[in-house]
């Protein structure tokens, strides 16, 4: 068995761990803004990591069970479009369409899971879903309207879980 | 077998590892996972795996654009 240079040897040793902590503040309800925490939530998982993730404000459409499914991609503001476009074009009807298809287009030819598939990679992992009671009350989002294994809880529950994260992003 | 093989070329991160993570959860002490990937993050990841699932990277080879890494899972210490 050979050991090409590539491993460092320091890196390669293996390290004992204590159970890491990752909390993610997801608080983006667009198609591009769901993707990196869920991306990073089954990346901690793999590594054996415990996660949670407070959905707040717009955020919140990502384990909503309807609106999940229809996220979209601004064209509007958005200067990162393959095809640069002016923001005025951004702005006509239909672009947004344009920008989400051709991002779902993306991941799926990168066979990527789509949304609903990364969030049941969370639960499997045990992930802890924190859907923000305010933002409920605020958009009027009921119980039953979020997906399956979600717990309600206000900031205060979320922080109590990040005390003890070794990482912690807002997204 | 003492060596089990998983092949993740073509998919992107986060499913390599996520792919090799399953493996791992299986993998009996003294077994050995040998995984394929295509994605050039690969090289930076799969290290870290291993520290963070305190496995030995036992070898990372890269070969025609396809990289290898042979993880081993310790003798209980």
């Amino acid at each position: 068995m050979s050991t090409a240079a590539v491993v460092d040897p320091e890196r390669a040793a293996p390290v004992p761990v204590k159970t890491r902590r990752l909390a993610l503040v997801a608080s983006k309800g667009t198609l591009d803004g769901a993707y990196p925490p869920l991306i990073l939530a089954a990346t901690a998982v793999s590594l054996g990591w415990e996660v949670g993730i407070f959905f707040t404000f717009y955020g919140l459409d990502i384990i909503h069970k309807k609106r999940h499914r229809r996220l979209k991609v601004p064209a509007l503001g958005n200067p990162a479009m393959p095809v640069p476009m002016p923001s005025l074009l951004g702005a006509m009807p239909g672009m947004t369409a344009v920008a989400t298809g051709m991002m779902k287009r993306w991941m799926k030819r990168s066979r990527m899971p789509d949304v609903g598939q990364f969030l049941d990679i969370a639960r499997e992992g045990g992930v802890r879903l924190f859907a923000c009671s305010t933002t409920m009350g605020v958009m009027g989002v009921r119980a039953e309207d979020l997906v399956e294994g979600v717990d309600i809880a206000g900031a205060t529950a979320f922080l109590d879980f990040a005390a003890a994260a070794d990482v912690s992003l807002f997204v | 077998m003492n060596e089990i093989a998983l092949d993740c070329r073509g998919l992107l991160c986060p499913l390599p590892v996520y792919q090799a993570s399953r493996a791992i959860n299986r993998l009996l002490p003294g077994q050995v996972l040998r995984v394929e990937c295509t994605d050039p993050g690969s090289l930076a990841d799969f290290p870290a795996l291993a520290r963070q699932r305190g496995l030995t990277l036992v070898s990372a080879e890269e070969r025609d654009g396809v990289q290898m890494f042979r993880l081993r899972r310790e003798l209980a210490a």
